[in-house]
C-alpha cells in the first residue's frame, strides 16, 4: 500500500514537471499581455496617445453604450461593427461546416493511402504564405479580375461586378482560410464513427434521413462543435481577410482594433474592444466545456 | 409449396479481392427456413455464413437469386424495409442514448406513442432479465448485460425473423453457455425463427433445430444437430464439427482396408458393398479392452494423454503411423494407469458405430 502511494506521488511530481515549461511561458507570455489588458482597458487614453492613470469606464461605454458626455455623443458604428464581425463569424463557421462535412465522410471511406493522400492536401496550403493566398483572391476577384473578365469576355455582363471588397468576399476569403481547421476535427470524429450503429439503426427499422438525425449527427456532433469554436473564434478577431479582401469599404472587430492601436493610438479603447472579443470567446468556450463535460460524465457513471 | 419463412434461391454473391481477382461468397445457395425453426449457419471464417446473413438482413445485395420471406420477395428491399432484425456481434448499441431508448429505437422509428412505448421496453427488458435499467448507458453495463440489451432491442418490434451474427463470441466461457439455453428458451416462447451464425461447432450443436454447415459459399450439410455428427455427408463436415478419425480405403463387405494394411469393420448395407470410401469413427466411440475379443480394435501406441476434465484425451498412433484420437471417460482410471505405463491401448469399436462416407461424396 505504502509503495502504491509513493508511486502515485512519484507520478504527480513527474506530471507537474512536465507541465512545468509549457505553464512558465503561459504565464509569461498569455496572463501577463492579458492582465496589461484588462489594466488598461480601464484607463483614460492620453492626448498623444499612451495612458492616463485614472479609472475610466468610457471605454467600455463607446461600445456599448454609455459613452463619455464630456467628449462625444454615443455612437453605434462600433456595436455594429462588433455584430457585423459575429455575423461573419457565423456564416464563416456555416459556410467551412458545410464544405468540410460532407468531404469528411468520402474521405473517410478512402484506403489508407488515399486517406492520408488527402489528408495531406489539406494541409498544403499552409506551406505558403497567408498573405499571398489572399491576394490571389485579389486578383480573381477585382474589377479587372479574372471573373469580371471572363463574364464580361463571354458577355453575360457588360459591366464589372463588384465582387470584391463586400462582406461576401470577405467570406469567401475566411472560409478558404479557415476550411483546414474546420476540417480536421469534424474528419476526427467521422472517422471515429462506428458504421456498424449506423447498420443497426437501419436494420431496426430507421430510414436514411432518420438514421442521420438520430444516429451519425449525435456521435460527430463533438466534432462539429469542436470544428465550430476553432474557426469561429479567430474568425472573429481575424483583421487580415479584411484588411485584403474587405479594402476600407467594410470592416471587421481585428481591423478597428488595430487601428486603435496603430493609427488612433488609443490603446484603452483597443483594450477594451480586443476585451469585448475575448468575452465572447470564454462565453462559447465555457458553453463547450461544460457540455462535453456533461456527456463525459454520462459516459463515466 | 413448403411453408418457410425464408427462403433463398440460387443466391450467389462475389466480391472483388484487392488483388483483382473474386471471390465467391455464396455460390448459388437454395435455403429453406421453417416458422419458429432455430437455424444454425456453421463454418470457418470465409465460409460464406455472414454474407448469407447480410443478403437476408439487405445490407449486401445478391447478384443472383432471390430471396422471399414470408411469401413476400424481399430481394431489392432496402434494410430498413424488411421485417427483419439483427442482435451484431458487437452489440451496436448506440452509446448516446440510455438503454430504453435504445431498447424502444424500433418502436420510436416505427411511430409508437411513449407512454406505449415505454411499457413495451419495460416488458422486452424483463424478458432479457434487465429490469428496471432503462435509464443506464450501455458503457455502464457488462459484456452479458449490452448483449441482453442487443436481444431486447432486436425483438421487441417482434420482427418475422431474427438474425443473430456470433452474438456469443465476446462473452466468457460460462456467459456463453448460459445465454446458449436462455436464447434456446427465448426463441421457443417467441414463436420467431432465429438464425444463427456461429463458428463454434458446440454452440451450434447445442441450440439448434438444424444446422447448415457452409463452406466455400455452399451449403455442405443441412440437418439435425444429431445428424450432422453422427452421419456427416463429407469430410469437410466430419472434420469440421467435432473431433474424428477418418480412414480412406477400398470397401470390401464389411471391412474397409486402407493402402497401409489398416482394416475397419463396418455393418454392410445397400450400396456400400464396394467402391471407394472414408469410415469415420468419433473419439469418443473408442473404448478400452484388455481382450478385445468380442469387438474389432485398434492396437496403438500412445503419444499424449490429456486430462480435460470430464475425460482423457488420447493422442495415439498405429502401428502404421496412423494417427488416432480417443477419449476414455475419466471414470475409468484403472486403465488410465495402465495406458500410462505401458503406453500402449487397445481401442476397440462398434462396426455399428463406423459411419462411411462414399468417397464421391468429397468428389474425389
Amino acid at each position: 500500500m505504502a509503495s502504491d502511494m509513493s508511486l502515485a506521488g512519484r507520478r504527480r511530481v513527474q506530471l507537474a514537471l512536465l507541465l512545468t515549461p509549457v505553464s512558465l511561458f503561459f504565464a509569461v507570455f498569455f496572463l501577463g499581455p492579458l492582465t496589461i489588458m484588462i489594466v488598461t482597458s480601464f484607463l483614460a487614453p492620453g492626448l498623444y496617445g499612451g495612458v492616463e492613470w485614472v479609472f475610466y469606464p468610457h471605454n467600455y461605454g463607446r461600445i456599448l453604450g454609455f459613452a463619455d458626455p464630456a467628449f462625444e455623443v454615443f455612437d453605434p458604428v462600433y456595436l455594429s461593427i462588433f455584430l457585423r464581425s459575429l455575423k461573419i463569424a457565423a456564416f464563416t463557421v456555416i459556410a467551412t461546416l458545410f464544405v468540410c462535412y460532407p468531404a469528411a465522410f468520402c474521405i473517410a471511406r478512402l484506403s489508407e493511402r488515399w486517406k492520408n493522400f488527402c489528408l495531406f492536401l489539406i494541409t498544403l496550403p499552409f506551406f505558403t504564405s497567408l498573405i499571398v493566398r489572399l491576394f490571389i483572391w485579389v486578383l480573381i476577384l477585382r474589377q479587372t479580375g479574372i471573373v469580371n473578365e471572363a463574364l464580361l469576355a463571354g458577355g453575360i455582363i457588360d459591366r464589372p461586378l463588384e465582387l470584391i471588397y463586400t462582406d461576401g468576399a470577405i467570406v469567401l476569403g475566411m472560409v478558404y482560410i479557415f476550411i483546414p481547421f474546420m476540417f480536421m476535427p469534424v474528419y476526427a470524429s467521422v472517422e471515429k464513427l462506428d458504421w456498424t450503429l449506423v447498420r443497426a439503426s437501419l436494420d431496426l427499422g430507421a430510414g436514411p434521413i432518420r438514421t442521420f438525425v438520430r444516429i451519425i449527427l449525435p456521435l460527430t456532433a463533438p466534432g462539429i462543435a469542436g470544428g465550430a469554436i476553432i474557426v469561429f473564434i479567430p474568425a472573429l478577431g481575424n483583421f487580415v481577410v479584411p484588411a485584403v479582401l474587405g479594402g476600407a469599404k467594410v470592416m471587421m472587430l481585428g481591423n478597428l482594433i488595430e487601428q486603435q492601436f496603430l493609427s488612433a493610438r488609443n490603446w484603452p479603447f483597443g483594450s477594451a474592444l480586443a476585451m469585448m472579443v475575448m468575452s465572447v470567446m470564454l462565453v462559447l468556450l465555457f458553453i463547450y466545456v461544460v457540455a462535453s463535460g456533461r456527456r463525459g460524465a454520462d459516459v463515466m457513471n | 409449396m413448403r411453408d418457410s419463412i425464408v427462403r433463398l434461391e440460387g443466391a450467389a454473391k462475389t466480391f472483388p479481392t484487392p488483388e483483382g481477382l473474386s471471390v465467391t461468397a455464396l455460390d448459388a445457395i437454395d435455403l429453406d427456413v421453417d416458422r419458429n425453426e432455430f437455424l444454425t449457419l456453421l463454418g470457418p471464417s470465409g465460409c460464406g455464413k455472414t454474407t448469407l446473413l447480410q443478403a437476408i438482413s439487405g445490407f449486401v445485395e445478391l447478384d443472383a437469386g432471390r430471396i422471399l420471406i414470408d411469401g413476400e420477395d424481399m430481394t431489392t428491399r432496402p434494410p430498413y424495409r424488411r421485417p427483419v432484425n439483427t442482435v451484431f456481434q458487437n452489440y451496436a448499441l448506440f452509446p448516446h442514448m440510455t438503454v430504453g431508448e435504445n431498447t424502444g429505437y424500433a418502436l420510436e422509428v416505427g411511430g409508437v406513442a411513449k407512454s406505449e412505448r415505454m411499457k413495451q421496453v419495460a416488458a422486452a427488458l424483463d424478458m432479457v432479465g434487465l429490469t428496471g435499467l432503462e435509464g443506464r448507458r450501455p458503457r455502464q453495463l457488462s459484456g452479458g448485460q449490452q448483449q441482453r440489451v442487443a436481444l431486447a432491442r432486436a425483438i421487441i418490434a417482434r420482427p418475422k425473423l431474427l438474425l443473430l451474427d456470433e452474438p456469443l463470441s465476446a462473452l466468457d466461457k460460462n456467459l456463453r453457455q448460459s445465454m446458449q439455453i436462455e436464447l434456446k428458451t427465448l426463441q421457443s416462447e417467441l414463436g420467431i425463427s432465429f438464425i444463427f451464425v456461429t463458428h463454434d461447432q458446440q454452440e451450434a450443436l447445442t441450440m439448434s433445430d438444424r444446422v447448415a454447415v457452409l463452406s466455400g459459399g455452399r451449403i455442405q450439410q443441412l440437418d439435425t444437430p444429431r445428424n450432422i455428427y453422427d452421419r456427416p455427408n463429407n469430410s469437410f463436415v466430419a472434420t469440421f464439427v467435432g473431433a474424428s478419425n477418418l480412414f480412406e480405403g477400398q470397401l470390401d463387405n464389411g471391412w474397409l482396408l486402407t493402402s497401409d494394411g489398416t482394416a475397419i469393420r463396418y455393418v454392410p448395407s445397400v450400396g456400400n458393398v464396394s467402391g471407394k470410401a472414408r469410415a469415420l469413427i468419433r473419439p469418443e466411440q473408442f473404448f478400452i479392452s484388455r481382450e478385445g475379443r468380442d469387438h474389432p480394435f485398434l492396437d496403438v501406441e500412445v503419444e499424449q494423454l490429456v486430462f480435460v476434465g470430464s475425460s482423457f484425451e488420447l493422442f495415439g498412433h498405429t502401428a502404421e503411423g496412423r494417427k488416432v484420437i480417443a477419449e476414455i471417460p475419466a471414470g475409468r482410471r484403472s486403465f488410465v494407469g495402465e495406458v500410462e505405463q505401458t503406453r500402449k491401448a487397445r481401442l476397440s469399436y462398434d462396426p455399428a458405430a463406423v459411419h462411411l462416407i462414399r468417397c464421391d461424396a468429397d468428389g474425389i
